[in-house]
């Protein structure tokens, strides 16, 4: 295959396009399969190799053949070509292909662009703070990529770097503007693949023994909030997930037939706060006990867990509020009674021989009471507890003595069942950690908790922590207080120094900003900015003439800029040119290799008129230039006025 | 002349007369997307429709940058050119079949460097210069010549895709030069017998049998002729001496139109005469040309040689 001269690519290119698939496609090696990741580095390998030793490219019967293995191996792994994953694959592959491709300029701009494209898709797997730095340092090798390419061998890489630094600098701009103003519309335009929102963790809706004491030691934040007014106590936050209410001998699960709607009775005054949820793929809001006030798209199931009605797949805001004193279905269907006095009839034998003892002859609130007190006297809190058998409460309430908020919430829960009092568990997130940087209050994975609610005849159903009385800490500060040293907890949590502490705030902090301000700029949020900037009620057509105006007074400066010529620093120099422009008027030229005595001789024989004035302005400009005189400019300026216009 | 050609005069024309320099200015810089411009185009409407469909604020901040840097590329293409002065400068005549090669400057007083640019006078033969901050660039653009007489430079596009490639900078040129091209020679033994008008032998200054003796050289002496060794005797302090030879015939020849084959075509007569006037010349003999329009005495030395070369490249038989 020939390629014009023209068209060619200069051997020193050819680095930087390596260089710039590797930054583009290196991140994804994170989360990609490791025989495609491996197939990769060989191409570029080879790729890089092929250069360095100034090979032949290999021939397009051996790019067919990797083009339709490389295929064949991603449908093997995600079975589909297309799709989020699949489809990243596919452009990283590509990407290293075509570099055993590289002929011409016309196929470097091919990567270049690919290159551009593939940083769009880090953005699938995360939008933090780090990628987005990362993703922009990667712009900025790409496009001095693209720099390099059109500049040729002339351009140093110092010089290049910086010239593609200056155009992203000065495109920023156009993005700011163009994020602020271009209509948003809240996507998806069509329905997302299914591997869309792969990955994402929370609470799930099922509960066994160890499933939250493996989320409680991931730090990562589940939910934000910032309450309107003051901060209720970090004791009566009880952030409400899924209730589940039957029970098979090792796991709870909710209830999935209708509930009647819940009769709410709201004792205090209602706290108003907004709530920023982290996706977690599970409908559920995880809104404050007791809900009063609910966003549009949220209902309220009978069981008082707030639902979405699609799963929270991506950072979602809602306005909510609640009542921490309240009372709950004070009088209670038979048929929710009596799924939630149901056990498996053959199982934990000593608990419910326990139970038996304790009711007879007892007030239910004398029961809880003997319980917790139970709980109290000699249990230990601990996210690592031994493993149960098929008699896990009997197990746990008998032998091991050691659990997570869930073995305490099932051994409650079973023994009031047990005992003939209704109960069920509820799962959630408890407390908090107030950031006093930024007002909020961030609830993270490891404050997710299981609680028990048992009803009453004439309160309804009433929330019961039996994991409260194993270790009150765990309620009141937060779960790092509540375990021993050498848990398994993230190590940021554990560590209380104060700068630690200081700095974790301030960083999350930021992180919480740039979610805010930055990732949660929604076609709300447009509406609340540009009703700041005094855009009331922006449609579409308002909308893109705004925007047409801001970029094309952008471009007008930009170009003010690019065609600005800077004048001349030597004043001399600047004269000389001024009796130049007269000449030119009466039709002399100056040309470039002229001296002015060529010039003066020219000018006798064109326009014999003006040489004589002229042969003035040749004599000034020379001393000027030249001689060492005084006030060089003055006898200069003098013979210039003194020309015929 | 039509709208057409009325509306080239006014785009594309020199000013003033086409050998003053001109300066690019706003109306003479014209700018379209480039095939690369359009892929990428192209690509940032998939990727727009993507953060859209994925709800990524992150995308569409890179969607948003990529536009800006696209607006951006395309301001810098233009000013890559604007602003850049050009100026004609001399070419050297060529004989026909042969590229002619047409002097420009390129002058860029501005404080950044103007690369990746390209002339083209001819299609597929274009030359690629850079132009150094507030420098000057000097270049040849070739055209081939293909017939004898004064060869037009034809109208140069100057373009530009630098920085980013996404878009092409491009203005026509149209500087007055013109370049002299001699007619292609046709080698032919030289004609046997000829009259010579001076009439066989003489002495003196023109012989180149017998040495005579050194005499200075004087600047219109070629360079061949120099005694070398004898002028570099005495230190090589003295002037440079020339050889002198005394006694030779001295040959005169002179090329007659006449003397060529009258029923060969007029261009392969005038091939014929250039063939003898470049052999005589490299045989360091004196020779005359007459051709029908115009007759140049028996003579000698490089202008002569000039002469006679213009007067064959300009024959109009």
């Amino acid at each position: 295959m020939s390629t014009p001269a023209s068209e060619a690519l200069d051997r020193h290119a050819t680095p930087w396009l390596f260089a710039a698939a590797l930054a583009t496609t290196a991140p994804h090696a994170i989360h990609q399969p490791v025989w495609l990741t491996s197939l990769s580095a060989v191409l570029l390998g080879w790729a890089v190799w092929l250069w360095w030793k100034d090979e032949r490219l290999p021939g397009r019967w051996i790019i067919v053949l990797l083009v339709a293995g490389g295929c064949a191996g991603i449908l093997a792994e995600f079975r589909s070509l297309f799709g989020r994953d699949a489809g990243v694959a596919m452009l990283v592959m590509f990407m290293c292909m075509k570099l055993l491709e590289l002929r011409s300029r016309r196929d470097a701009m091919v990567i270049v662009t690919l290159g551009y494209f593939l940083l769009l898709t880090h953005y699938f797997y995360s939008q933090s703070i780090p990628t987005g730095v990362w993703l922009l340092a990667a712009m900025w090798l790409v496009t001095a990529t693209l720099v390099r390419l059109h500049g040729g061998p002339a351009s140093a890489t110092r010089d290049t770097l910086r010239y593609a630094g200056m155009l992203c600098l000065q495109a920023i701009p156009f993005m700011l503007v163009l994020y602020l103003l271009f209509p948003r519309i809240s996507g998806p335009l069509w329905g997302l693949p299914t591997d869309a929102h792969a990955g994402k963790t929370g609470l799930s809706d099922t509960m066994s023994p160890g499933s939250i004491a493996q989320l409680a030691q991931s730090g990562e934040i589940a939910f934000r909030v910032r309450f309107e007014g003051s901060q209720p106590p970090k004791q009566k936050l009880y952030w409400r997930g899924p209730v589940m209410e039957q029970f098979d001998g090792t796991t709870w699960r909710r209830y999935e037939g209708r509930h009647p709607a819940a009769k709410l009775e709201t004792l205090s005054p209602p706290i108003r706060y907004e709530t920023t949820l982290e996706p977690h793929n599970q409908p559920w809001l995880l809104a404050l006990d007791a809900p009063t006030a609910l966003p549009d798209d949220a209902i309220l199931t009978g069981s008082l867990t707030t639902i979405s009605r699609k799963p929270i797949n991506e950072r979602q805001r809602f306005r909510l509020a609640a009542s921490l004193d309240y009372r709950f279905n004070p009088s209670e269907e038979p048929p929710v009674l009596r799924r939630n006095l149901a056990l498996p009839d053959d199982s934990n034998p000593r608990t419910r021989a326990l139970a038996a003892q304790w009711r007879a002859g007892n007030a239910p609130e004398a029961v809880i009471a003997k319980a917790l007190a139970l709980f109290a006297a000699d249990f230990t809190y601990t996210l690592r507890p031994p493993l149960l058998g098929r008699n896990g409460v009997d197990e746990f309430l008998f032998q091991s003595k050691r659990g997570f908020c869930e073995h305490y919430a099932a051994a409650f829960v079973t023994l009031m069942r047990a005992a003939g009092i209704p109960a069920r568990v509820v799962g959630g997130y408890q407390g908090g950690e107030y950031n006093p940087l930024d007002q909020y209050l961030v609830v993270r994975q490891s404050d997710a908790h299981a609680w028990a609610e048992v009803w009453l005849d004439g309160k309804g159903w009433v929330r019961v922590d039996p994991t409260a009385a194993v270790s009150p800490d765990r309620i009141e500060t937060g779960i790092a207080d509540a375990l021993g040293a050498g848990e398994p907890l993230p190590v940021f949590i554990q560590m209380r120094a104060d700068w630690v502490r200081t700095l974790r705030y301030r960083w999350e902090a930021i992180n919480n900003a740039w979610n805010q301000q930055v990732l949660g700029y929604d076609p709300d949020r447009q509406r609340e900015v540009l009703a700041r900037l005094g855009l009331v009620d922006t449609d579409w057509r308002s909308l893109a003439i705004a925007l047409g105006s801001a970029c094309g007074l952008l471009v007008a400066g930009l170009m003010a800029w690019a065609l600005y010529q800077r004048p001349e620093r030597d004043p001399v120099v600047r004269l000389w040119h001024k009796a130049l422009r007269h000449l030119a008027r009466r039709k002399v030229d100056c040309a470039p290799w002229e001296t002015p005595h060529a010039l003066l001789q020219r000018v006798r024989a064109e326009q014999p008129d003006l040489a004589e004035p002229f042969q003035r302005v040749v004599d000034a400009y020379l001393a000027a230039r030249y001689g060492n005189t005084d006030n060089p400019l003055q006898p200069l300026r003098d013979a210039i006025a003194q020309l015929p216009r | 002349m039509g709208i057409v050609a009325t509306l080239k005069q006014k785009l594309f024309r020199w000013q003033s007369d086409g050998t003053a320099p001109l300066r690019l200015g706003q109306r003479r810089v014209f700018i379209v997307p480039s095939r690369g411009g359009l892929l990428y185009a192209l690509a940032l409407v998939v990727m727009l429709i993507g953060a859209i469909n994925y709800n990524l604020a992150l995308g569409h901040a890179l969607v948003f940058l990529l536009v800006g840097l696209g607006i951006v590329g395309m301001i810098h293409t233009f000013r890559n050119l604007h602003g850049l002065i050009i100026a004609p400068g001399r070419s050297a005549p060529v004989f026909a079949g042969e590229k002619a090669h047409f002097e420009l400057t390129l002058d860029n007083d501005r404080h950044s460097p103007r690369l990746g640019l390209e002339l083209e006078a001819e299609k597929g033969n274009p030359v690629h210069v850079t132009v150094n901050r507030k420098k000057a660039a000097k270049l040849k653009i070739p055209v081939t010549a293909q017939q004898r007489g004064w060869l037009d430079l034809p109208r140069i596009r100057l373009s530009t895709r630098y920085p980013l490639g996404l878009f092409t900078a491009w203005a026509y040129l149209q500087p007055a030069m013109r370049c002299l091209v001699y007619p292609q020679p046709i080698a032919a033994p030289l004609p046997s017998g000829l009259p010579t008008p001076a009439g066989g032998e003489r002495t003196g200054d023109g012989g180149q049998e017998d040495f005579a003796g050194f005499r200075e050289r004087q600047p219109a002496d070629s360079p061949r002729h120099v005694a070398w060794k004898a002028s570099a005797r005495n230190g090589g302090d003295g002037p440079l001496l020339i050889k002198q030879f005394a006694g030779g015939a001295q040959v005169e020849l002179m090329f007659d139109w006449a003397l060529t084959d009258d029923t060969l075509p007029v261009e392969t007569r005038i091939g014929i005469l250039t063939g003898w006037v470049l052999a005589a010349d490299a045989a360091d003999t004196h020779f005359g040309l007459r051709l029908p329009d115009a007759t140049l005495p028996v003579a000698g030395g490089d202008q002569h040689r000039q002469r006679c070369l213009e007067a064959l490249a300009l024959c109009r038989p």
